[in-house]
């Protein structure tokens, strides 16, 4: 069997001896739990006591085993129908573009409904399907096309890259600041314990392009490109063959996803005199896709009420502060079933978090059993429909953009302050 | 099966698979492969194969798959199994064995079993034309062949490989043969009698099983006794006890001078390999083996890297991951706490123990089997690919 490309284990994942977090209890004394954060925030889980942390490890690890001793036949078959659904969609809707040219009363319906219909079944298949089968959500049914180390998604990141940053660091290291970069993927400051620069001034910009642009901005975020354009001249020649194997691979990737769909499918459609309207079709569907999954991505962990963590918190972290940190650091999306599976189960994030490689369809099943949980121990299970959940979250990308509060100073001045001070780095870097 | 492979734009079956044109010559070999191409080209990130898998699974160029057609009863927990193989299916020689990948409570398991049908395709002892057929034991606590006698259904779809093994008859057929077989043990030596009965002119046959109920095939057997084609020779448990291998001399007085063909459990087939040894004629004996070399699970033992040709001794409480590093294997990892399955890797045989659960996986077919290194330690032995 062949196995995805391995890049290099990040040093810092690497502990010293076996992994802490392979147990619930540990021997060594824990670090205390403050009960306010650096930026005054109240710590949620600093009435928590050592004993209820590992209760409430053995607690969720008792679930899991539950929810994964019973994974059969109806699991297998829903994973199977929803891979079925989505390719009829797929090919349906591109049958139907192949007339999107097609005027019916001065109006198209083959691209309104098939652009609709591939705009659907490229977010199923990003979310329910990719995203889960990548996380090994179905390894277990040994079936070699349904199977983590053999799925590639439809999206401009390669699998391999999006498992490294997405399954490794991401999900092991949620939310710790300067850990996890999907806290805010190093262009947004969504928590107040971000330190604040001027970069952040104009987030709310930097946001749009990013949703607009999700895939794209997705694959250079898992091929680290900021970090490399920041670190280039530090790096040895390993570590830049190591980038540009990885650079190269993320063009292959593109380019065939465009080839698909920005210059097969159109090529397809102009024996129809659709060419035009198929590309403009291809277009909005990729569009439609990025603007929706990063809609509800943001509303995993940037949400107000969800906590961030500080590095040395998580030293020699148990199980249980493992789950804990999960919980808290996770929000979920109310709604319907069928928005559930458009979402691919991230509304359900706080469980998903909990359980990353346990079947999606699973989540809903014990997400009241999560919250009575949370509810029992005091702490937040924080939860909202799309339009609250991602909208607050625009607000506070439009507030965050803006220093924290600080007594006795205006934020106007801090802000005018940090711009006085680039633009004389400035000046002399140009020897003014 | 074929491996997954990572790069899901060349196609994922194996060697078997033609490829659309690349066999053809002249201007048609070049359309067809540029329409493969295009083909390819539309359905990235997928291949083409997956949409078309949607329509026909058993169509020639597919991985191999076949669709059970009956599950009919041969004992009390014996059943033959017909199925209609896919188009790729290539045949047989009799004797040989199929493996066959079934799904049950949502997971696969990949098995093999000896083919009963007739290699020319033509119909035979019930069995329809252009069908395949297997005959299953159901054997206690036996995942796949428990399943296969009471519960499989008609209509199901199974994995397929192609016929392989040597356990077959040579060409020209001896003179002089002996069968000896042993409860399932009877059907790849059912699959030669059904073929080749004919053009065997002197066959002795000695079965066992333990009561006069639990034989296979008996009505055939019994029916080719009776018109001499054979001399078949039964040795019921409950009523001469399990075969003595010194009561041959009795039941099958020249059995030094015959081929012999042997299947049955471990136990007779080791005693017989001596006995034949002992005779000085152990090249008569050719023998087929049902019982796949399954580690007895344990706590600890010893983990090797086929790859890097590095084998490590670890406790039961060593993921093996650690046990790697420590020896200085570079593997691949992420969380190390069994989230993000960055550290799968194809165990080769072996079981191995789940630290979270204390659940073990033992390797049970010659499918790699993948695992997770950082939350699975060593249980007995593992060999794992890398
Ligand atoms: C080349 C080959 C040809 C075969 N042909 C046939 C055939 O024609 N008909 C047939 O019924 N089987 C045949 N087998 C055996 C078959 O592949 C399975 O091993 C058998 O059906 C048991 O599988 P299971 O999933 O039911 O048992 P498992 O769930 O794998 O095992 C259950 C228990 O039974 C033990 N066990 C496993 N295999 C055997 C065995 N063969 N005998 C006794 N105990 C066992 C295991 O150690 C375990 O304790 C063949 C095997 C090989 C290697
Ligand atoms: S290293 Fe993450 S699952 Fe094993």
């Amino acid at each position: 069997m062949t196995l995805a490309p391995q890049r290099p284990a990040h040093g810092s994942t690497k502990p010293q001896g076996i992994n802490p977090r392979l147990r619930v209890a540990s021997d060594e004394p824990r670090p205390e739990r403050p009960a306010l954060k650096r930026s005054g925030k109240p710590n949620p889980a600093a009435h928590l006591t050592q004993q209820d942390i590992e209760g409430i490890g053995h607690e969720l690890d008792a679930l899991r085993q539950e929810v994964m001793d019973s994974r059969g036949e109806r699991d297998a078959a829903y994973i199977r129908k929803v891979i079925k659904t989505q390719r009829y969609l797929e090919m349906g809707s591109r049958a139907l573009l192949l007339f999107s040219g097609v005027k019916v009363k001065g109006f198209r319906p083959a691209w309104w409904l098939g652009t609709a219909g591939l705009s659907v079944a490229k977010i199923l298949e990003n979310m329910e399907i990719g995203h889960n089968v990548m996380h090994g959500q179905w390894d277990w049914m040994r079936d070699p096309k349904i199977h983590s180390t053999a799925w590639e998604w439809d999206n401009a990141s390669p699998a391999s890259q999006w498992k490294h940053s997405h399954n490794e660091i991401h999900h092991t290291f949620t939310n710790v600041l300067g850990r996890d970069n999907d806290l805010g993927y190093g262009i947004l400051r969504v928590d107040e314990d971000q330190k604040w620069s001027l970069f952040y001034l104009f987030q709310p910009i930097w946001h749009v392009g990013n949703a607009l642009l999700f895939e794209y901005s997705i694959a250079a975020y898992d091929l680290e490109l900021g970090k490399y354009m920041a670190t280039k001249h530090r790096m040895s020649d390993e570590q830049k063959a190591e980038f540009r194997k990885n650079a190269d691979e993320v063009v292959t990737k593109i380019k065939r996803q465009a080839t698909k769909d920005y210059l097969v499918h159109p090529a397809l459609s102009a024996v129809t005199g659709s060419a035009r309207t198929t590309l403009t079709a291809n277009v909005v569907a990729n569009l439609v896709r990025n603007l929706w999954t990063n809609t509800v991505i943001i509303c995993g962990h940037f949400p107000p009420d969800i906590s961030t963590f500080e590095k040395t918190s998580i030293d020699g972290e148990t199980r249980g502060e493992w789950y804990l940190r999960q919980m808290l650091g996770s929000g979920n999306i109310s709604g319907t079933k069928a928005m559930h599976v458009m979402t691919g189960n991230l509304s359900h994030q706080i469980e998903h978090h909990l359980f990353p490689d346990m079947p999606s369809n699973r989540y809903a099943e014990i997400a009241p059993r999560i919250r009575d949980l949370m509810q029992r121990h005091d702490l937040p299970y924080v939860t909202g429909s799309l339009w609250k959940q991602a909208g607050s979250v625009y607000v506070k990308v439009v507030q965050l953009s803006l220093p924290n509060k600080v007594e006795g100073r205006r934020r106007r001045d801090i802000v005018k302050l940090e711009m006085t001070k680039a633009w004389r780095k400035k000046k002399r870097k140009l020897g003014l | 099966m074929s491996a997954p492979s990572t790069d899901r734009a060349t196609p994922t079956a194996g060697p078997t698979r033609p490829r659309l044109g690349a066999h053809t010559p002249g201007p048609l070999g070049g359309a067809l492969r540029g329409a493969r191409k295009v083909a390819e080209a539309l359905a990235t990130p997928l291949v083409p194969a997956d949409y078309l898998d949607l329509f026909d699974p058993m169509r020639a160029g597919a991985d191999l798959r076949g669709r059970i057609v009956e599950v009919r009863p041969e004992t009390a927990d014996a059943a033959t199994v017909v199925i209609r193989p896919g188009r790729g299916w290539l045949g047989h020689v009799p004797g040989q064995y199929i493996r066959i990948g079934i799904d049950i409570d949502g997971v696969r398991h990949w098995r093999a079993y000896s083919l009963t049908h007739r290699a020319d395709g033509s119909a035979a002892a019930g069995i329809p034309a252009g069908c395949i057929a297997i005959t299953t034991k159901a054997i206690p606590e036996g995942k796949v062949s428990r399943h296969l006698v009471r519960h499989a259904a008609p209509g199901t779809l199974v994995m397929l490989d192609q016929a392989t093994g040597d356990f077959t008859l040579p060409a020209p057929a001896p003179a002089k043969v002996l069968f000896l077989t042993a409860g399932s043990g009877i059907t790849p030596v059912m699959g030669m009698l059904r073929n080749h009965l004919p053009e065997l002119a002197d066959v002795a046959h000695v079965h066992c099983a333990p009561t006069q109920q639990d034989v296979i095939f008996h009505r055939e057997l019994a029916g080719h006794h009776e018109a001499g084609r054979l001399a078949l020779s039964l040795n019921l448990d409950d009523v001469h006890g399990v075969l003595r291998l010194d009561r041959l001399d009795t039941l099958v007085p020249d059995w030094r001078e015959r081929e012999t063909w042997l299947c049955g459990p471990t136990a007779l087939l080791d005693a017989a390999e001596k006995h034949w040894a002992d005779a000085g004629v152990p090249d008569r004996l050719h023998i087929e083996r049902f019982r796949p070399s399954v580690v007895e699970p344990g706590e600890g033992g010893t983990v090797t890297f086929g790859g890097s040709a590095v084998t490590v001794d670890a406790d039961g409480s060593t993921p093996i991951l650690d046990a790697g590093e420590e020896a200085g294997v570079i593997m691949p990892s992420g969380c190390r706490m069994g989230i993000c399955f960055g550290c799968v890797l194809p165990m080769r045989s072996g079981a191995v123990r789940d630290l979270r659960t204390g659940e073990v996986t033992v390797h049970e077919s010659d499918e790699p089997l993948p695992i997770q290194t950082c939350v699975n330690a060593v249980a007995g032995a593992c060999e794992i690919d890398h």
